[in-house]
C-alpha cells in the first residue's frame, strides 16, 4: 500500500507527529503520489524539532530514492535522488578522490533534507555552505517539476536553499564533490584551557577542517575549556568497517545527571595529552562521529533531548561566552558541545550562517532547561544571532523576523511556488514562518 | 576474478540493496526486471559505487522466449557467472480467492518462470565450473497458511526446485543459496498490518553476501526466522490447521 499511518519523531524525540506516510521506491511512484496532491517531503528526520514533521497531513519518506544518478569527473559534479545520504556518497567517493564539498555532522543526513536546511560543516569559513555547491535542484512545485539553479531562478533558488522543503518536493539534486588526498583524515587535537584561549585558536586556525569541543559544565577559570580538531584529509591505509553499535534501550534519566556529565567531561578533556597529539582517523570517525552509534539519541531517555544552537557575529564573542557561563552555571548541560567560527557562506535567505561563532550544547528535555533555552534565544536575538531551524524546537514565532531579515523575500517566493500551502510542515506552523495565516 | 551477477526482478528492496552490495565488491551486475526506466537509475548507482559493469537487461518472468537472449548476454561475459531471483508476486489472498486464475500468475513469477531461466543458465554455469545461485523463497513456502497458501505453495516448489539444481551444479563446482527471508522492511510490506521483528533490506543483503561466501545451503534471514519456523512446522496438522497465524 502506498499510504500507512504512522506515529513519528524528530531526532530529539520531544516533538511528535501523527499521519499518513509514503515511501516511494521508484519516481513513477512518487510522481503518481503527488500529482494525487503535493505533500512535504521528509528525508532520515535528523533535524531535533518539527522540521521533518507533518501532524496531521500527509509526509513523504524519501529515503529509498536514493540513488546516484551521474557522475561528471571532470567538473566533479554528482547527480543524486533527494534521500542519497551525505555519508555513502563519502564512503563511495572518499577511495576514489572526492567528498561532498559540505558535510554535516551526521552521514544519515540526505542530500534533499541538507538542501532544506542549507547545512554546514567543519569547513564553513573556508567552504560555505552546503547550497553554496549544489548547481541545481529538480524541483516539484505545485506547478509542475522546475529545474531550479543559482543562474536561471535565482530568487526561487535562494527561497529552496535552506528553505525547510516549502518550494517544492525536491527529487534530485546536482551538487559538487570536492577533490581530497584519500578516505583518512589526519587530525591534531589541542587541549583549549579556557574560554579565550578556545577563541583565539580558533580565529588563528588554517585547517581546512576545524571543530571544537566544548566542555558546557565547566566553570570558573575553566570557562569555555574543551578540545580543537583541525582536520585534513590524506592517504594511507586505514580499516574502514567501524563497527556500528546500536543502543538497545532508553536510557534512565540519571545518566545524564549533572555529576555524571561532570566526571565525563573532565576525562573527555583529559583524554588528550596536554601537549595535544596528531591521530589518523577513518573518514566518516572525524565527520560523523555519533554515527556509530546508530540511535544515540535513545541515551536521553523516553523524555527526549533539545540541543540549543545560535550563532551570533564575530564582535559578540563576549556576549556568547557570558551565554555560555550561564549553561556552565546551570548544570543541566550534556558533553555534547560544540563551538566553532563561521564563515560568511550562505546560499538561501533563511540560511542559519552568518560570520561569527556558533555555539551548540545538547541538553535532557526538562522544564529548566526548556526555560534556559528561551532565555538564550532570546540572548541571541538581542545580539544579533540568530537559531538554528534544524535543532530547534522551543522558539517562539515572533523572535524568528529580527533574526532572518530576509525571511518576506522567502515568504514571497514560497507564496509562489506552493499557493496553497500544502508543502507547511509544523515547524512552519510554529514559527508562522509564511506569514499570519 | 571476473565476477558477474544477474538479478532478477531488480527493482525489489531487497534485490536494489544487493546489487549494491554486489556492485560494491567491484563484481558486475546485469540488472533484469520490468521497469527499465527505473534500473538505469540503479545501474549508474551501481557502477558509481564500484560495479565493473552495470547494464539493464528487460526480463519478464512470463516471457520465457527472451530468456534465451539473456543467457546468451551473460555469456559474453568472461569469468565467473552467478544469479540472484529475487523475483515473486504476491497478491492477497481474497484477490486469488476471488479470482482463481491469479494463481497462474503468481506460480509463473515465484516458481517456474525463473525455475525455466536458471535451466537455461545451469548447462553454461557447468561448463565454466563454477558460480553461485541465490533463490529468494519465503517462510511462507514452509507451510501453508490461510493467508497466503498460493504464494507459499509457489515459493515452496521454488525452494524444492533450488534444492534439486543445488544438488546438480554441486558437481560441476557451482553453487545454489536458498535463501528465506522473514519480514523485511520493502514497498511490498509497507503498512501491512502484524508485522513485527523487521528486518532492513541492507541486513538481508549482507546475510545473502555472506552465505554466497560460505557456501550455505539455506540461509533464513534474519537467522531467528529459523527458529520461528521450526516451530511452526513442528504444530502438529490438528492443531495447525484450527490456527490462524
Amino acid at each position: 500500500m502506498l499510504w500507512k499511518s504512522a506515529d513519528y519523531t524528530g531526532w530529539g524525540r520531544v516533538l511528535t507527529a501523527t499521519g499518513e506516510v509514503a515511501r516511494p521506491e521508484r519516481q513513477a511512484t512518487l510522481a503518481a503520489a503527488l500529482d494525487d496532491a503535493l505533500a512535504p517531503a521528509m528525508g532520515m528526520r535528523r533535524s531535533y524539532g518539527d522540521a521533518a514533521l507533518n501532524d496531521g497531513g500527509r509526509a513523504i519518506d524519501m529515503t529509498r530514492l536514493d540513488r546516484m544518478l551521474d557522475f561528471d569527473p571532470e567538473t566533479g559534479i554528482l547527480t543524486v535522488e533527494a534521500g542519497a545520504r551525505v555519508g555513502e556518497i563519502a564512503a563511495a567517493f572518499g577511495p576514489k578522490g572526492w567528498l561532498p564539498a559540505v558535510m554535516p555532522g551526521t552521514g544519515f543526513a540526505t542530500v534533499g533534507g541538507c538542501i532544506g536546511q542549507d547545512v554546514h560543516g567543519k569547513n564553513h569559513h573556508h567552504a560555505g555552505s552546503f547550497c553554496e555547491h549544489v548547481t541545481a535542484i529538480t524541483l516539484r512545485t505545485a506547478k509542475g517539476i522546475v529545474e531550479v539553479t543559482p543562474e536561471k531562478n535565482a530568487a526561487l533558488f535562494r527561497a529552496t536553499a535552506g528553505g525547510l522543503g516549502q518550494t517544492g518536493v525536491i527529487l534530485k539534486a546536482k551538487m559538487r564533490l570536492t577533490p581530497c588526498k584519500g578516505d583518512v583524515m589526519v587530525v591534531t587535537e589541542r587541549r583549549m584551557t579556557d574560554w579565550d584561549d578556545f577563541i583565539a585558536h580558533l580565529d588563528m586556525s588554517q585547517a581546512t577542517y576545524t571543530v571544537g569541543w566544548i566542555d558546557a559544565t565547566a566553570k570558573g577559570a575553566a570557562l569555555g575549556r574543551g578540545i580543537l580538531e583541525e582536520g585534513e584529509t590524506g592517504s594511507g591505509l586505514m580499516p574502514t568497517k567501524i563497527k556500528r553499535r546500536k543502543v538497545p534501550l532508553d536510557a534512565p534519566n540519571f545518566a545524564l545527571s549533572s555529576p555524571i556529565v561532570r566526571m565525563f567531561n573532565n576525562a573527555y578533556y583529559r583524554r588528550v595529552p596536554e601537549k595535544g597529539r596528531t591521530v589518523v582517523r577513518p573518514i566518516s570517525d572525524f565527520f560523523f562521529p555519533l554515527d556509530k552509534i546508530h540511535d544515540w539519541n535513545r541515551l536521553y531517555g523516553k523524555r527526549g533531548f533539545h540541543q540549543f544552537q545560535c550563532v551570533v557575529p564575530l564582535d559578540q564573542a563576549p556576549a556568547l561566552r557570558e551565554m555560555l557561563a550561564e549553561i556552565a552555571g546551570s548544570g543541566l548541560a550534556s558533553p555534547l558541545a560544540v563551538l566553532k567560527r563561521m564563515g560568511p557562506g550562505r546560499a538561501g535567505y533563511l540560511s542559519f550562517p552568518m560570520e561569527g561563532y556558533t555555539l551548540a550544547v545538547d541538553f535532557p528535555n526538562r522544564a529548566a532547561a526548556r526555560e534556559l533555552i528561551k532565555h538564550m534565544q532570546a540572548r541571541a536575538a538581542e545580539v544579533g544571532g540568530r537559531i538554528y531551524f534544524a535543532k530547534d524546537s522551543l522558539a517562539r514565532a515572533e523572535e524568528i523576523p529580527a533574526m532572518y531579515p530576509e525571511l518576506d523575500l522567502w515568504r514571497k517566493e514560497v507564496a509562489k511556488a506552493d499557493p496553497d500551502g500544502a508543502l507547511q510542515t509544523d515547524i512552519v506552523r510554529r514559527l508562522k514562518l509564511r506569514g499570519a495565516k | 576474478m571476473n565476477r558477474t551477477w544477474i538479478i532478477l526482478g531488480a527493482t525489489s528492496s531487497m534485490a536494489r540493496a544487493f546489487a549494491r552490495a554486489v556492485a560494491e565488491t567491484g563484481a558486475g551486475v546485469l540488472l533484469a526486471g520490468r521497469d527499465v526506466e527505473d534500473m538505469a537509475a540503479l545501474a549508474t548507482d551501481c557502477r558509481l559505487r564500484g560495479a565493473a559493469l552495470a547494464e539493464v537487461v528487460a526480463f519478464d518472468a512470463r516471457k520465457p522466449e527472451g530468456f534465451a537472449g539473456i543467457v546468451a548476454r551473460m555469456e559474453q561475459e568472461e569469468g565467473e557467472l552467478n544469479a540472484a531471483v529475487f523475483v515473486g508476486s504476491m497478491p492477497p489472498q481474497a484477490e486469488i480467492d476471488a479470482d482463481p486464475s491469479l494463481i497462474d500468475g503468481t506460480v509463473t513469477d515465484s516458481f517456474t518462470g525463473p525455475a525455466r531461466f536458471l535451466q537455461l543458465l545451469a548447462p553454461v554455469m557447468e561448463a565454466r565450473g563454477g558460480g553461485t545461485v541465490v533463490g529468494v523463497a519465503s517462510v511462507a513456502g514452509d507451510r501453508g497458511r490461510i493467508g497466503n497458501y498460493v504464494y507459499g505453495a509457489a515459493k515452496a516448489g521454488f525452494a524444492t526446485y533450488l534444492s534439486g539444481l543445488r544438488n546438480r551444479l554441486t558437481r560441476a563446482g557451482g553453487h545454489v543459496v536458498t535463501v528465506k527471508p522473514g519480514f523485511v522492511d520493502t514497498s511490498m510490506t509497507w503498512g501491512l498490518p502484524g508485522m513485527f521483528l523487521v528486518a532492513s533490506p541492507e541486513k538481508v543483503a549482507e546475510d545473502i553476501l555472506k552465505a554466497v561466501r560460505k557456501k550455505k545451503n539455506v540461509i533464513y534471514t534474519p537467522f531467528f526466522w529459523r527458529f520461528i519456523m521450526l516451530i511452526i512446522i513442528h504444530i502438529p496438522e490438528f492443531i495447525f490447521k484450527k490456527m490462524k497465524i
